[in-house]
């Protein structure tokens, strides 16, 4: 067991060694001694190729306890997946892949040593409990970077390997270190792995209350782990500490629940906001809206393809692109099925869903024609790739613009309709056609143009959509019943309606699927639509006037 | 070759137009062996199938080119049973009634493959099957090419609790008979494992689900326990997409809780950026990265035929490609394309598979596949991290379910049975 005295003194041993190296990294150009010291690193790197995944392992935790950072790029190549080995003569390289070939590097003074086809050089496979184990060995390697990210990032690898080895260089990093965000990561490493090792029990004690702090599903899990043990003291403040999570958990499940809602409501809303107009202020019983939607995430894929080959700096623009091409390439068809097909069947609704719905399927098979069957791939441009941390709640980027995204469209569609003269135009064809008419409004340009308005809307929601969802021709169908089924709960004709039914309709199933199931929250869901809509058949916001009563 | 296209309903008047005519002529010229494809074209399945039916053209063409069969051309006959299931029954028989196919290639999900189960029974012809499935099945008339659950779910089990240590899991899939059969399974083969029923979450979701929020907020949730977890996923098709969009945005990364998918291959991650799933795995018979030379032939054919290098080979092709070969071969062994003559020789048939080894049809008309481990790369390809050292026998009916661990296949004379109970020595045991 070690004592207080030994590990001060031993963490005195590391720092000398950390010295020493950094001095040898220093001069090892020109000695005799460092040379050696490079052949037999190399040596060390090759027997990396040979051997299973028990052998490569063994290697690993070799070059780690050898402690030489210049193993470091070697490592973190084999993490990736670029560390191959030539059949030849088993020399391992860093390659990256080009074209068809591997260009290579030396995997120790990274130089360039040419390229080699596929069937040359093999990959040094690894697996996760590889990445694991070399997360660790990289962790010890790099407390000490330079960048404040990566000193967290090797303390976090710690905290969950809870390697007890990394005690030391970890007390040694801790002492020198400045920030107190990576400090704070450093301890709470230092804490995990005190628990893994067999330190005295007021050791331990303390570094429950350290982990506890945390209050997150890793200390959970941590503290379970040891809340079974066979120390009563250690076991008892485990459980209470574990309590003092779960509390804390509760609290955000709830918080989590309602953000997971208010997402899932804006994915709604974008998806309905578009049939509101067609639908809801229209009365056209439009099958083909999904697949408005679905046009507008392949002209995302289309605009995305052309910024990759022309101008792949400015990718992160592609979206600012897409939206208004988007809008117009949607706007533009949904002109062409009013004009073409559903102004011959003004107050047919019945031929107005049969058409549309041949419609819908006339588009799903041109698209698959033009760009196959298969998935295509829309890039996240990086203001939308990963996730931020509010407290424990995970808030994923793409779905936070989403949210503000669909309240923007919302909000200008609700300024287009209340406060512009084509606005009151729509409002007043779709009142009394008759009237208007007579009162010198062009009544078939008015419906051509709001159908394009709701078909373009339905566009640019496929550009929010093709961020989250597949990009196939068969996005637009799995959007249109809940989209009829939001527009009918918020109130047919009604835009507020329709935000009030995404979200409600969204939160409910997010509170629901957790108890339920994802299956039979969606039927609990229907059912309650159903219910509600024998209560009040005109949805929510039910419009009132002489035009409904007729 | 000719290739005649017959879609669905204008298919039909032309077929009858031609049939008089065009058929006589064609007699006249040259007599074919007629290969039936029936994979979807369009409709949902089609992201899958589409690719299996050029497959299918690529070989039919390569064995043209080697002379042919028994002396005669081969020719395609391709019809589209638009993701629509009881259409792929009408269009088996009209594959077999109307075109005389002597053999057909087809179907992908398992309920396309019951609703033609009757045809091919009634009109005595053979199907090729190439896709993995529940297994509790095995029927006179039809080839399963694909894995069984003993050649896919169970290998990938055994390799997180062996090499990845896993103690508690989560099953999610999508909730149709392929999932829940095979969850039941895994299930039983866990519990068979020592593992305790609290360690076990069973999770279903709809077709084409795209919100996973909750869902992965709840895996992380169930990870948190402090013991290792993993997710086993038969989760289909177009729903993964957004699955592990949802995962990589949380940053659930592999090495925390590994997913093993059983229907995600090559042609799924084609629509993704792979770079924040590496390290979640999949587990079937073969992936495109296996480095022999016989796949990089295979590969490099592909690529000239569609003239597209960036087309991706998955399992299901391979399936396809053994099917093919064992056909041909039983074909030139009964020196006829008679179904019965052709049942009968094509058992103990055993020809290249694309991992390097070979694969046989056992009597119970399921094959030998060795099961391969990949993990998920950032170009979108599989690394093989492990495989069985051997190849294993697909089993048609699991040894862990009650009601199907008392039965067995075997279509040899004289026991000709496809569900014979050896409790009670009777063919026609129970099961499905």
């Amino acid at each position: 067991m070690l004592t207080r005295t030994r590990r001060r003194s031993s963490a005195l041993g590391a720092l000398a060694v950390f010295l020493v190296l950094a001095v040898a990294t220093v001069t090892f150009a020109g000695t005799a001694a460092a040379q050696s010291d490079d052949a037999a690193l190399r040596t060390q790197l090759n027997a990396l190729a040979a051997g299973d995944f028990d052998d490569t392992q063994r290697q690993i935790n070799a070059i780690a306890e050898a402690g030489d950072p210049r193993a470091a790029p070697a490592l973190e190549a084999l993490a990736d997946g670029d560390l191959y080995f030539r059949r030849a003569d088993n020399a391992v390289f860093i390659t990256r892949k080009d074209g068809s070939d591997y260009a290579l590097r030396d995997p120790l003074t990274l130089e360039d040593a040419g390229t080699a086809g596929r069937r040359e050089v093999k990959k040094i496979r690894v697996n996760n409990r590889l990445r694991r184990v070399i997360r660790t060995a990289l962790g010890t390697l790099t407390l000490r970077a330079p960048d404040p990210a990566a000193r967290i990032e090797a303390a976090d690898a710690i905290f969950k390997a809870q390697d007890v080895d990394s005690i030391e260089p970890l007390e040694a990093a801790l002492a020198a270190e400045t920030n107190t965000d990576v400090a704070r990561h450093m301890r709470e490493a230092r804490a995990a792995a005190v628990l893994a090792s067999d330190l005295p029990t007021p050791d331990k004690l303390e570094a429950i209350a350290t982990v506890a702090a945390r209050g997150d599903r890793d200390a959970r899990s941590l503290l379970t782990g040891i809340s079974n043990g066979p120390d009563t003291a250690l076991h008892e403040a485990a459980n209470a500490a574990i309590a003092k999570v779960e509390r804390v958990q509760g609290l955000w499940d709830t918080a989590r629940n309602i953000w997971f809602g208010l997402s899932l409501g804006s994915v709604l809303l974008l998806a309905a906001i578009g049939l509101a107009i067609t639908f809801g202020v229209m009365g056209v019983i439009n099958m083909a809206h999904g697949e408005m939607v679905m046009l507008g995430a392949y002209t995302t894929f289309v605009v995305q393809s052309l910024f990759r080959t022309a101008a792949p700096e400015y990718f992160d623009y592609s979206l600012i692109v897409a939206l208004p091409a988007a809008f117009l390439v949607a706007g533009l068809v949904g002109i062409a099925i009013e004009r073409g097909i559903i102004r011959f069947l003004h107050d047919r609704p019945l031929e107005t869903l049969l058409a549309t719905w041949g419609v819908s399927l006339i588009l799903q098979q041109t698209v698959r024609t033009i760009f196959g069957p298969t998935n295509r791939e829309v890039g996240n441009p990086s203001f939308m790739s990963g996730a931020m941390e509010i407290g424990q709640l995970t808030i994923t980027y793409n779905r936070l613009w989403i949210v503000v995204f669909a309240l923007v469209v919302f909000t200008a569609l609700l300024v287009a309709m209340k406060a512009t003269r084509f606005g009151l135009y729509v409002r007043a064809v779709t009142q009394n056609r008759r009237m208007s008419a007579s009162m010198g409004i062009r009544t078939p340009l008015v419906d051509a143009l709001t159908f394009g308005l709701g078909s373009g809307i339905a566009g640019i929601a496929g550009v929010a959509l093709s961020q989250i969802d597949n990009v196939s021709p068969n996005l637009g169908q799995s959007y249109i019943i809940d989209s009829f089924m939001v527009v009918v709960f918020g109130g047919v004709g009604n835009l507020w309606g329709t935000l009030l039914g995404a979200f409600t309709l969204g939160i409910a199933n997010k509170f629901l699927e957790p108890v339920a199931g994802a299956v039979l929250a969606k039927i609990l869901v229907l059912v309650f639509i159903i219910l509600f809509i024998q209560k009040r058949p005109r949805g929510l916001f039910a419009l009132k006037g002489r035009a409904v009563d007729a | 070759m000719t290739v005649k296209h017959t879609k669905s309903l204008a298919g039909y008047a032309l077929a009858a137009m031609l049939a008089s005519t065009a058929f006589t002529g064609v007699q006249a010229q040259e007599e074919t062996i007629k290969v039936g494809i029936l994979h979807s074209l369009s409709g949902t399945m089609a992201i899958s199938e589409t690719t299996l039916k050029d497959a299918m053209l690529m070989l039919i063409e390569e064995q043209n080119k080697k002379g042919g069969l028994l002396g005669k051309k081969l020719e395609a006959v391709v019809v589209d049973p638009a993701s629509d299931w009881p259409l792929f029954a009408e269009k088996a028989r009209e594959l077999i009634e109307v075109n005389g196919v002597s053999a057909v290639f087809g179907c992908w999900t398992s309920v396309s493959r019951k609703s033609v189960l009757p045809v091919f029974e009634e009109l005595n012809s053979l199907l090729f099957y190439p896709v993995q499935y529940e297994g509790e099945e095995s029927q006179r008339n039809v080839f399963y090419t694909g894995a069984a659950p003993n050649q896919q779910a169970i290998p990938a089990v055994d390799y997180l609790m062996n090499e990845e240590g896993v103690e508690r899991w989560v099953l999610a899939g999508t909730d149709y008979v392929y999932p829940r059969t095979t969850n039941k399974i895994l299930e039983a083969y866990l519990k068979a494992k020592g593992v305790a029923a609290e360690d076990i979450m069973i999770n279903y979701t709809p077709f084409g689900h795209s919100d996973w929020q909750t869902i992965v907020s709840d895996i992380k949730t169930f990870g948190s326990a402090g013991k290792k977890t993993a997710v086993v996923s038969t989760i289909n098709g177009d729903a993964n997409v957004p699955f592990y969009k949802e995962l990589g945005n949380a940053g659930i990364k592999a090495e925390d809780i590994p997913v093993v998918a059983f229907s995600v291959g090559e042609e799924e991650l084609a629509g993704l950026d792979t770079g924040p799933l590496v390290g979640h795995l999949a587990a079937w018979n073969y992936f495109q990265s296996v480095d022999t030379e016989v796949n990089f032939d295979f590969i490099d054919a592909w690529h000239a035929y569609t003239g597209d290098d960036t087309r991706v080979t998955n399992d299901p092709m391979e399936a396809h490609f053994i099917g093919f070969n064992m056909w041909v071969e039983a074909v030139e062994k009964a020196g006829t394309t008679d179904p019965d003559a052709v049942i009968d020789s094509i058992v103990g048939v055993t020809v290249p598979n694309l991992t390097g080894g070979y694969s046989a049809m056992m009597p119970n008309h399921h094959i030998t596949k060795p099961v391969l481990i990949g993990e998920i790369q950032d170009d979108g390809q599989f690394e093989t991290v492990w495989e069985t050292s051997g190849l294993v026998v697909g089993d048609a009916w699991s040894d862990y379910l009650e009601g199907s661990k008392d039965l067995i296949a075997d279509w040899r004379a004289p026991m000709s049975c496809g569900n014979f109970n050896t409790a009670t020595g009777k063919c026609g045991g129970s099961g499905s």
